[in-house]
């Protein structure tokens, strides 16, 4: 399959066969089972925001980064974690092709639209946007890599300090207000992502569970410990220019 | 009451349509609102002017006939209702009421404001049969059912299949329809034996007739006039894995 069929799969005759149906590998056929794939990989990305987070939290130990670059020393060395940055880069890549393709398809559903139409009054924006959000969130992943993921992996024999790397990018304001958006907006994903991922499942029998309480570590918690990092260098940087 | 109606008009499924503005006195709040449209008909016939074409049958919410959008919604502003059990009295007085038929691949406009819904059909008939053995009425509660298990697939039974959630969902999705279908059997002791094959053919069914993936907004649930709920879907795609893995 070439990557315009990929995006442009046919209505008609898609499921024209009814044998091997019950296939595990047919499951990518069906719309159930492209959902569903989204929803695996966006709960394989969420994973990798908790294991982020928490290494990142080494940013603010005041020792002048020696935790922060040893930490990011170990990440960029280990052979077990850079295995692991191929399989999330295909989670990343799966989640957003897919992610493309679902909402291509969706767009031509409906090929007439509503003269009129008021959809706020039956469903959440953030349950509306997520095409717009998750455009924005890789808009972002691409600064984010360009930034740091570039210079400490390709920089050859000269690694720069990550913790320098990390404190001169957040002393700029508009650097550290784009994480800012970039970061209310991946929040504002997961307000819907990470709960719709367990309804896609099928994990999701009422309409309050527990689920909905845990999706506020995601889509709350955890965004607004990556905003602290940009805020904290900010303010520093601030604090440094005011002495 | 005076009502200002702007209702899609359409000659026939090739034909472009278009919004129709027809001035209404005299309304009484006391109508539904399909008396109100059969009064726009009676003074449209009397004028020697084509009537506007909308289904009913029962008008009393448990066909499924009728469906409008009504103003931006699918059976207009009221939750929990068809459009046959919507009344004027939801409106005021000098309103403008915007009428379209529901909006689909999959429900192509007929005329006016009928739409073919015969793909929801095709996913019935897809399902295929449940195994019961003919013959003398059994006794009853010869097969015990628990009655949650009962009332569950009761709430499910309870879809008219009117196309509602299709009409409301952004991606024109029939998961709720199919998920209050499959889940109504796959519930019961009578319709397990062919649990898997049916959610299997009813997706792919589904599937081959163009309507969109499931998003999880949620507003097939807000609109649905049987208010069924979207734990069914959960249900429909935990039975769906369960038949594929």
């Amino acid at each position: 399959m070439n990557l315009s069929e990929f995006f442009h799969s046919s209505f008609v005759n898609r499921h024209s066969s009814i044998n091997g149906m019950d296939k595990p590998a047919s499951l990518y056929q069906s719309s159930v089972g492209q959902k569903v794939l989204v929803a695996l990989t966006g709960l394989f990305l969420c994973t990798f925001l908790v294991v982020h987070l928490s290494g990142n939290l080494l940013l603010f130990k005041q020792d002048g980064g020696r935790a922060f670059d040893g930490y990011s020393e170990f990440m960029s060395t280990n052979l077990g974690i850079r295995f692991m940055e191929f399989v999330l880069a295909a989670g990343f890549l799966g989640h957003i092709l897919l992610g493309i393709r679902v909402w291509m398809y969706n767009r031509r559903c409906r090929p007439e639209s509503y003269v009129m139409s008021r959809p706020s009054q039956n469903s959440s924006l953030a349950a509306r946007v997520m095409f717009v959000t998750g455009s924005v969130v890789f808009v972002f992943l691409v600064v984010h890599l360009k930034t740091f993921f570039v210079p400490s992996r390709f920089a050859g024999n000269i690694k720069p300090s990550m913790y320098r790397l990390v404190s001169t990018a957040f002393a700029d304001p508009v650097y550290a207000g784009f994480y800012l958006v970039s970061l209310a907006l991946m929040g504002y994903h997961l307000r819907h992502g990470f709960q719709s991922a367990f309804q896609t499942l099928g994990l999701r029998p009422h309409r309050r569970t527990l689920i909905d309480y845990v999706a506020m570590i995601f889509w709350l918690f955890i965004p607004a410990g990556f905003a602290a990092m940009p805020v904290y260098f900010l303010w520093a940087a601030h604090w440094a220019r005011a002495r | 009451m005076r009502i200002t109606l702007k209702i899609w008009r359409q000659k026939d499924r090739n034909s472009e349509g278009r919004l129709v503005a027809y001035e209404l006195s005299n309304v009484s709040p006391d109508m539904s609102f399909l008396e109100m449209l059969d009064m726009l008909n009676l003074g449209l016939a009397r004028k020697g002017e084509d009537t506007v074409a909308f289904d009913h049958d029962c008008r009393e919410g448990i066909c499924g006939s009728c469906g409008l959008y009504i103003n931006g919604r699918a059976h207009g502003p009221l939750g929990g209702v068809a459009t046959c059990q919507l009344h004027m009295r939801s409106f005021r007085d000098g309103d403008t009421i915007v009428v379209e038929p529901w909006r689909a691949r999959p429900f192509p406009v007929i005329k006016d404001l009928v739409v073919d819904r015969s793909t929801f059909d095709r996913i019935i008939t897809a399902g295929g049969f449940i195994s019961v053995r003919t013959g003398g009425a059994p006794d009853a509660n010869t097969i015990p059912v628990p009655k949650p298990v009962a009332e569950e697939a009761f709430e499910a039974a309870a879809c008219i299949g009117c196309g509602a959630c299709v009409a409301a969902c952004k991606n024109a999705s029939a998961m709720l329809f199919v998920a209050a279908k499959v889940s109504q059997l796959a519930l019961l002791p009578q319709g397990h034996a062919e649990r898997k094959e049916r959610v299997l053919k009813m997706v792919a069914q589904m599937d081959s007739e163009g309507f969109g993936y499931c998003s999880n907004t949620y507003a097939c649930e807000a609109e649905c006039p049987k208010q069924i709920s979207v734990s069914y879907i959960a249900r429909l795609n935990r039975e769906y894995l369960r038949a594929k893995l």
